[in-house]
């Protein structure tokens, strides 16, 4: 069943993963800093900040156990096989069937466990406090996340995403209130996930109002590297399962080779203007603070599960 | 491996050998080496010959027999079936790992002497087993009571303490008032013949009578599996027992009860009533959100894990639920993947609960302390413990590629087919309930985190900790086999449906099938629906690892420098300055307010020595079981009304008595 075209298709979509990741970081970082009349430090700035980091050499608390230097590598792997089940260039995936979309919020589960441990290994009040609020996040926008999921897989009739994506690519002449809902939800919570305003300031410089710096407080040199690159692949993953969710079209069905060609342009547009959009929900919101954050999550899960009603109360 | 015919001769035999082994230790009760060097293993291996049997027995026909024992005319049956094989497996295999744990933990000078210790856990587990075998009323409720009695012994083998005295009564009220209701249901089950499960299956009983059989059943056996509200002596117990009997009755006890339960409704009961599924959904939903929610709370480690136990059952319960609506509704395929998701969450529970239970055992022995405030980094004292538990805690979290995961998955899949339900409320309401679940499963990975990061992580709380030493060779085997398990379940669940479509197949008529391409991929109902490979998974997972490990070998060197914590530059850093387990569960306590009964004491600002205290109570306690108390102490003073202590007033009671008897009887 695994076909040759499509193991290429599979490996040039990852290896394109890891490689744009830090690019769309770059975007919508130039975004904000435009949106903010500063001229911005460009898109390749991730790049930089990468080489940089991967050059140094790393500094370890005495008290770091093994689980601490083994984390970064475990993170790197779980965004990267993240990135293999999404449907970003064409949907003949061979990867596709190791995971559907519940085993992908399982994998961002995993990484967020293991992040939390680290980030209690070392035993420093930040740690520990970071640990526990991303933990609180967690467990807010994780059901969100999988309700809103669930309605795609309640509408295509399939939990495996490479599905999900050529179904819902095919209705296009037919509107889907709950989709409206369920992207809401979704926006919310890829907010949530991915350190950004309003949950978390990525660019904060006050330890107390952090929760994913909290936690990577400890790291440096490569391991702080792979921190940064699973995070921006992170938000790379989130914005390519969005897109595939609500904006499908483009996406190469099979394997053939013009349209995995003409996808590429498209996603990148895509992206361009995802990352555009992100940018602005950013300047035009103010952090909450860190206990507006359960209502602000119950939100997204309650509109996520109203998604889902609004599927089986009038579509079904 | 045995033939066919001699699976449950065997079996019989293992059960004779356990408690061969329990009197053993008793004419040599304070005979240590004996009882951990000879017994205990001896007792292991025959876990394992049991599981084996158990797994030879699971695809064959019934096996039944006649034990000539018991009352003159009420011989005991027994009879080995799919069900009963899986259940017996489960025991097997897990009892195996925890007697070999077993052997390097009880010690002398423990409460009860170890042979003693090593009498009621033999009988415990051999009352276990013949529970499961048991084919009629009266064996099943000999043994039932065997098995509360037995383990009784075991909470309270410390029992020079007053609370565990305590938890023991607790556990004993509640276990006997599940007896009522399971006795009952015999008594409504049985129609007008005898009392072997042979006649139930043949009675046709009216709806009416098949609910109140349904309902008793449902209320006997979710007191003893922990379901809401029953669930008060479970955190009780759990703790106050040694810990590999924690693990016992967490892993197997709890499972007994859902055996029975799946005993009644799908063997002994001709007919199943769709909303009686949607009842036990409702419980289980109940019981895994408050489970998990009181289980983020908790400051003891033990008790901890009992609260987490109490949400494990909730998820079995929310699968046989839905088994029951499906299978009420005729939807037999989507029944026959309920039940699978219910029996592999079992066996799943069963094993990463007794991993961990174990390595609390280890982590008391070494420390001497349950508190979670007072534990902290022993991943560098008690690295095998830790790292093995780090296992049993990511299985338990719902995390890929281990096998808590596969059994959410299969549940979640479930939920995904119920808006085919024939039924215009149910098929709404039902998926949304699904909602519930994944909460659940969330909240479970925050309380896991919690757990390892808080006892595992960090720095040591105490300056004592650091004498704290590594488990021995028999700890670790034990739970270097249990750890294995949840490994094993977790990357191969295709080989574990196939054999729980045994089970599905004698209980429903119908099987899952677990996968069309090939041993790797787990794909129920059909490939294009849904598909995962957690080997798959694990080798990508461990290639990437690899690959990006050499790539930054190769292109960047590896140095490295040790310094102290950087902590954003604070240099006054103590360990005490870490979460405790009360403020990781501070933003439970938080959000999910309205669940709690809660006193705080905060300290005011000008204090020398500042105390901060917060007690987290159960409301249901007080909502549901002092009141019955109180009604109780109310009857009681009635009655005592009728104790006078002089013998004319008895003798005018007999007088009353037998004019109204002959008033009646004439």
């Amino acid at each position: 069943m695994i076909s040759w075209p499509g193991l290429v298709a599979q490996l040039t979509e990852i290896v394109l993963a890891v490689l744009l990741a830090p690019v769309l970081l770059g975007w919508v970082n130039q975004c904000r800093a435009w949106l903010q009349n500063k001229s911005g430090p460009g898109i390749l700035q991730p790049y930089r900040t990468l080489r940089k980091l991967f050059a140094k050499e790393a500094v370890l608390a005495h008290t770091a156990s093994p689980l601490f230097r083994a984390t970064p590598y475990v993170l790197f792997a779980c965004m990267c096989l993240a990135a293999a089940i999404v449907p970003t260039l064409g949907t003949d995936l061979p990867f596709s069937p190791a995971a559907d979309a519940i085993a992908l919020v399982g994998i961002f589960a995993l990484a967020r466990v293991f992040i939390a441990l680290a980030a209690m290994d070392i035993g420093t009040a930040f740690g520990t406090l970071g640990a526990r609020r991303e933990m609180m996040v967690g467990f807010l926008a994780e059901p969100a996340l999988l309700m809103v999921l669930f309605t795609a897989s309640l509408i295509s009739h399939s939990t495996s995403l490479a599905t999900i994506v050529e179904r819902l690519a095919h209705m296009q002449f037919v509107i889907y209130p709950s989709l409206a809902f369920a992207g809401v939800a979704f926006t919310m919570v890829s907010l949530a996930e991915n350190a950004r305003i309003p949950v978390d300031n990525p660019s904060t410089h006050l330890e107390l109002t952090m929760i994913h710096e909290a936690m990577v407080l400890e790291y440096s040199g490569r391991h702080l590297a792979l921190i940064e690159w699973s995070a921006a692949l992170k938000l790379f993953v989130y914005s390519c399962i969005g897109i595939a969710l609500f904006f499908p079209f483009g996406i190469a069905e099979g394997g053939d080779a013009l349209g995995l060609l003409l996808a590429l342009p498209a996603l990148v547009a895509k992206l361009a203007v995802g990352g555009f959009a992100m940018a602005v929900i950013e300047m035009v919101s103010a952090k909450m603070r860190i206990f507006r954050a359960p209502e602000y999550l119950g939100t997204a899960f309650l509109l996520a599960v109203l998604a889902m009603l609004i599927h089986l109360l009038l579509e079904s | 491996m045995p033939a066919s015919g001699s699976a449950l001769q065997l079996i019989l035999g293992v059960i004779l050998l356990w408690l061969a082994l329990g009197l053993a230790g008793v004419f040599f009760p304070r005979n240590l080496h004996l009882v951990s060097r000879v017994l205990f293993p001896a007792g292991a291996l025959g876990a394992l010959a049991l599981a084996a049997a158990a797994l030879d027995a699971l695809g064959g026909a019934a096996q039944s027999l006649v034990l000539p024992l018991g009352l003159p005319d009420l011989p005991f049956h027994l009879r080995l079936d799919a069900l009963s094989a899986f259940f017996l497996l489960l025991l097997g295999a897990v009892t195996a790992g925890i007697s070999v744990f077993a052997a390097g933990y009880f010690r002398q000078g423990e409460g009860t002497p170890p042979g003693l210790q090593c009498l009621y856990y033999h009988v415990f587990i051999a009352s276990m087993a013949l529970v499961l075998l048991a084919d009629d009323a009266y064996a099943f409720m000999v043994f039932w009571e065997t098995m509360a009695l037995s383990s009784y012994f075991l909470v309270t083998s410390d029992h020079t303490k007053a609370e565990i005295r305590r938890a023991g009564f607790l556990y004993l009220l509640i276990a006997h008032v599940g007896a009522i209701g399971i006795l009952l249901c015999f008594g409504v089950l049985h129609g007008t013949g005898d009392y072997t499960f042979d006649t139930m299956r043949a009675v046709q009983l009216a709806p009416f009578w098949a609910t109140v059989a349904f309902a008793l059943a449902l209320f006997g056996f979710g007191a003893k599996a922990g379901m809401l509200p029953l669930h008060v002596w479970l955190p009780e117990a759990h703790p106050a027992a040694p810990s590999p009997v924690s693990a016992l009755m967490s892993a197997v006890m709890l499972k007994t009860a859902i055996y029975g339960l799946l005993r009644v409704l799908f063997d002994l009961l001709h007919l199943q009533v769709w909303w009686w599924g949607v009842v036990i959904l409702g419980l289980g939903l109940a019981t895994a959100l408050y489970g998990v929610v009181f289980s983020a709370v908790q400051s003891d480690m033990k008790r901890l894990l009992a609260y987490s136990s109490i949400e494990n059952i909730g998820f079995i319960l929310v699968g046989i639920g839905l088994a029951v609506t499906f299978q009420a509704y005729g939807m037999r395929a989507l029944a026959a993947l309920s039940l699978t998701a219910a029996l592999y969450h079992s066996i799943n529970h069963a094993f990463f609960k007794s991993l961990l239970f174990l390595a609390t055992g280890s982590v008391l022995h070494a420390t001497r302390e349950r508190a979670l405030g007072k534990l902290g980094g022993l991943i560098h004292r008690m690295p095998w413990v830790a790292w093995l538990a780090l296992i049993g805690t990511l299985a338990i979290a719902g995390l890929p590629p281990l096998n808590g995961f596969v059994s959410e998955w299969l549940l979640l899949q479930a939920f995904l087919f119920s808006p085919t339900l024939p039924h215009a409320y149910l098929n709404m309401l039902v998926p949304v309930a699904a909602a519930a679940v994944v909460l659940a499963a969330a909240l479970a990975g925050y309380v896991m985190v919690k757990f390892y990061g808080v006892v595992f992580l960090g720095q040591p709380r105490e300056t004592s900790l650091a004498t704290a030493h590594d488990a021995g060779i028999w700890e670790r085997a034990g739970l270097v086999w249990l750890a294995a398990g949840c490994i094993a379940l977790g990357v191969a669940p295709v080989a574990v449906i196939g054999i729980i479509d045994a089970v599905s197949g004698q209980l429903l008529g119908r099987t899952l099938g677990a996968s069309a391409t090939g041993w790797m991929f787990l794909t129920p109902i059909s490939a294009d629906r849904a598909s995962y490979a957690p080997f798959l998974f694990l080798i990508v997972i461990l290639f990437v690892w690899l690959l990006t490990w050499l790539a930054v070998r190769y292109f960047y060197h590896g140095g490295l420098r040790r310094a102290p914590p950087w902590d954003c530059g604070f240099p006054a850093q103590t360990a005490r300055m870490q979460d405790t387990a009360e403020g990781f569960g501070q933003p439970i306590r938080q959000v999910f307010e309205p669940f709690f009964r809660m006193q705080r004491d905060l300290p005011t600002p000008f204090d020398a020595k500042p105390r901060y205290r917060v007690t987290v109570e159960d409301r249901l306690w007080y909502w549901l079981y002092l009141p019955i108390v109180r009604v109780t102490e109310m009857l009681t003073r009635v009655v005592t009304l009728l104790q006078r202590g002089r013998i004319s007033v008895y003798l005018t009671y007999s007088f009353v008595t037998l004019l109204v008897l002959l008033l009646f009887v004439r």
